[in-house]
């Protein structure tokens, strides 16, 4: 018994120490002031807060979407946080996307459906450039994921539009505390009010940050829900297991042992 | 069971002319196996799980991945939005990954410990290490798949270390791009190598079984089995134990693959790559920062990697540089001391590697890998001949039944 | 049976082992289906299922093939001629007897999956002996109304679920 708990201990300080120092790693080097947020998807139990989702996609969409695309996400996805198929359908079908071309050769526009993934704003990346100064707006379906601090460096962000000091040079850009290097290309998108809930919430600025952070985790994160109450009853058998697995090897080494 | 050796049966019958069912029956069943085997004689087998892991979530990949420029990035999130269970396999075949260098680094450490490399098993290690390089080598293609930032600046930066080769390294890395840059056919002939690479692993580890079986194993107290009664049968004893150990493990294993499954990765590779950006801080997986910090700590291009290589290859003459006797460190006071000291040294690599060549960093990972090639190449020679060695016990069986006295119960 | 202390033991200690197998077999079977199921049409497959198309465009001796899961699907605006020769039939003379009624909803319009019931060619339009489909594979011949009349498959050309939304527009799947 003694042998198993130094393997436990060594296992557990060594994956501890190693996984202290990479962390280190990704947190060190910036001037970035991240403040570490608590979100409704956090924690083994936490879930992505539907409502603030579809709230977010309001805010993505009125706000975000003039900017950024989400190419990696279907129309048809958003019956995953509780939309309706009609709702999907009508929602897809303000957008327009190139149809096959006819029979004799020529592309239409046709309006888009619940198949198609999220329009694009730009044709192509040089057109992005072109519009942007010369760089391209981040896709948002991965950004929580593509960042480090995840939704907590997004909350900064998205809050982190401040005066910027006397001696920093902004060319082309704005002043944020939470970016790397304190210099960012997007000026501040979200003031407060800048959209209208459907559902009559208020649309404060904290508000739309939330809610436009729980739509982006679950862009990045579709299966997040179904991962997380998935991992805790393979959690729970695994620890079954592992119990009966021991008394049974307890049973058989009793010969050996005595 | 009799009916394996008297050829009667379906299963006799086979048996008598392709002995199939009879080596299984040795290697599993009936295996003479040391009494005494504590819970690090549990990661062989463990890092045989994981292979076996690695290969089938990955076969099942394979089977949705497209892999072009174009399309790489794009089927990765296919299969982690679309495919049935798509995300579980490839969060499964992501840590598995990372799953698989813990469970070989500890058994790896476990050999070092308990002298598992010196005579008759040194082409055991040999292989061992073999099998090690081809780990890496497969690890290192598939992190290129995905084809993210990190996957294409760490294929960058890799490739380009052949470039260091006198005379031809520019031929060489054209050679290995199919190109003037990491591209299309580079992602491609990965992926070729990469399904193939597991399947040279599994013949590895056979002759890896084979060559432990020729001896038998190492145990805890390093001396070789006196007769019969320091042996038991590895079924039931070690099937169960191993089963045990590796539903442990599991467990851990599914608490990150459920709830962390993107802590062992890095951010920058769910930005599709950019070939005209590169991260601000490239780091290679975990698994391999310590030998990415030796590559750092030596200031010569050519240099760097020759020290990096050194640093697995000075593993091979392991048997040789050790000069003790005594096979198990429990046995080596001064040795022990120093497998602990080198055990440190590693994770200071590992730190290292991981962190921005700048500053302290540098001289530290300079110290640490003229630490890492001292241990080898001055301290295990000189510590086998200055160091005497406590008393060895007469027979495994001796020592297992004298040990509940010994603890006073 | 003798109920003595020994006997008690053993059975104790087989059920704790009973259960460990039992646990470690459904353990193995539930990390199977993840794998097996994978290969099920995915999210993206299945969004497809269904298209709509317009019949507007067509006029009457005209087809259309349109791609539905993967297969060509056949819609033929059929002429009077065609239509009456689909109906004016001896029904059990058929290999597979199937009336003109039951195979197009709207009898002008005739829609099929264009797979050889044989081996899964493509056959040819307004071909063959009986002036409807003919299959080049291995030489099917099919009628006006999709029907096997002659040659080696067993049975008509398959019709897929679909309904009509309006006088000209029809959803299939």
């Amino acid at each position: 018994m003694k042998n198993y708990y130094q393997i436990i201990k060594i296992f557990f300080i060594s994956f501890i120490l190693i996984n202290a120092f990479l962390s280190n790693v990704f947190a060190a080097g910036s001037d970035a002031k991240i403040t570490k947020m608590n979100f409704s998807f956090d924690g083994i139990f936490g879930v992505i807060d539907k409502a603030s989702a579809r709230r977010g996609l309001q805010v993505y969409n009125e706000i975000c979407a003039g900017c950024h695309s989400l190419e990696h996400v279907s129309y048809r996805n958003l019956i995953d946080i509780g939309f309706s198929n009609e709702q999907v359908k009508e929602f897809a079908s303000q957008f327009e996307v190139m149809a096959e071309p006819d029979s004799d050769g020529e592309i239409s526009m046709r309006p888009a459906i619940p198949s198609d993934r999220f329009v694009s704003p730009y044709q192509n990346d040089n057109q992005a450039k072109a519009m942007n100064n010369g760089a391209i707006p981040p896709d948002l379906s991965l950004i929580i994921k593509a960042r480090a601090g995840g939704a907590s460096y997004f909350y900064s962000l998205l809050k982190g539009y401040e005066e910027a000091p006397e001696d920093k040079e902004l060319s082309n850009g704005y002043y944020n505390i939470a970016y790397p290097g304190n210099v960012i290309a997007m000026p501040q998108p979200l003031y407060g009010d800048d959209v209208e809930y459907l559902d009559g919430t208020e649309a404060s600025m904290e508000q739309e940050i939330v809610d436009l952070i729980s739509f982006l985790a679950w862009t990045a994160q579709p299966e997040l829900n179904d991962r997380k109450s998935m991992g805790f009853r393979v959690f729970l058998f695994l620890v079954f297991m592992t119990t009966v697995l021991f008394i049974s090897y307890r049973k058989i080494w009793k010969k050996i042992k005595s | 069971m009799s009916n394996i050796k008297n050829g009667k049966g379906v299963i006799g019958w086979i048996d008598y002319r392709l002995p199939i069912f009879s080596t299984l029956q040795h290697t599993l069943i009936d295996y003479p196996t040391p009494r005494n085997l504590n819970y690090w004689w549990n990661f062989g087998s463990l890092a045989g799980i994981f292979l076996m892991i690695q290969i089938i979530t990955g076969i099942v990949l394979a089977m949705h991945y497209t892999p072009s420029v174009e399309g790489a990035f794009a089927s990765i999130e296919h299969i982690m939005r679309d495919v049935n269970y798509g995300w579980l396999i490839r969060y499964i075949h992501m840590n598995g990954a990372s799953f698989f260098f813990i469970v070989v680094y500890i058994h790896i450490f476990r050999g070092l410990y308990y002298g598992s490399y010196k005579s008759p098993r040194e082409v055991l290690w040999w292989l061992g290490l073999i099998i090690l390089l081809l780990m890496m080598a497969t690890a290192f293609m598939g992190y290129v798949l995905p084809w993210g930032q990190m996957s294409f600046w760490g294929a960058t930066v890799i490739t380009n270390l052949f470039s260091a080769v006198p005379v031809v390294g520019t031929a060489v890395v054209e050679w290995l791009w199919g190109g003037f840059a990491v591209d299309n056919a580079l992602l491609n002939r990965f992926f070729a190598l990469h399904y193939l690479f597991p399947f040279l692993i599994v013949g590895v580890v056979i002759l890896h079984i084979v060559a432990l079986h020729t001896h038998g194993s190492n145990n805890p107290l390093g001396i070789d089995r006196k007769g019969p009664q320091d042996s038991i049968p590895f079924h039931p004893y070690y099937t169960i134990k191993d089963l045990f150990g590796l539903s442990f493990v599991l467990t851990i294993f599914a608490a990150v693959v459920f709830y962390a499954p993107d802590f062992l990765g890095h951010p920058d590779n769910y930005i599709p790559a950019d070939p005209l950006k590169t991260p601000a801080h490239i780091v290679p997986e975990w698994y391999f920062l310590p030998f990415y910090a030796i590559l750092r700590a030596v200031p010569d291009k050519l240099g760097g990697v020759i020290a990096m290589i050194s640093a697995i290859l000075i593993l091979f003459a392991l048997p040789w540089l050790d000069t003790s006797k005594v096979r198990s460190a429990t046995f080596r006071p001064i040795y022990k001391k120093f497998f602990w000291f080198l055990f440190i040294d590693v994770i200071i690599l590992t730190w290292v590697g991981g962190s921005p060549a700048e500053g302290h960093f540098i001289l530290i990972g300079q110290l640490a890998t003229i630490y890492y090639f001292a241990h080898f190449i001055i301290f295990m020679p000189i510590i086998g001949i200055i160091e005497t060695p406590k008393p060895l016990p007469n027979s495994i069986s001796e020592s297992v039944l004298n040990k509940p006295i010994k603890d006073g119960t | 049976m003798k109920n003595n202390p020994t006997d008690e033991k053993k059975t104790r200690r087989d059920f704790i082992h009973i259960t460990s197998g039992v646990t470690v077999a459904t353990g193995i079977a539930a990390a199977g289906w993840p794998l097996i199921d994978q290969m099920n049409p995915s999210a993206d497959v299945l969004a497809l299922a269904t298209v709509e198309v317009d019949l507007e465009p067509l006029q009457p001796g005209q087809s259309i093939s349109v791609l539905w899961r993967g297969k060509p699907l056949f819609i033929r605006y059929r002429t009077e001629e065609e239509i009456s020769k689909a109906n004016d039939i001896d029904l059990n003379a058929l290999k597979d007897p199937q009336p003109d009624e039951d195979r197009a909803k709207n009898s002008k319009y005739l829609v099929m999956i264009g797979v050889c019931t044989h081996l899964g060619c493509v056959p040819l339009g307004q071909e063959g002996e009986y002036g409807g489909w003919f299959c080049p594979c291995h030489g099917s011949h099919y009628d006006t109304s999709g029907r096997i009349r002659k040659g080696p498959a067993p049975t008509n050309l398959e019709i897929p679920p679909y309904v009509f939304l309006d006088e000209t527009t029809i959803k299939i799947g």
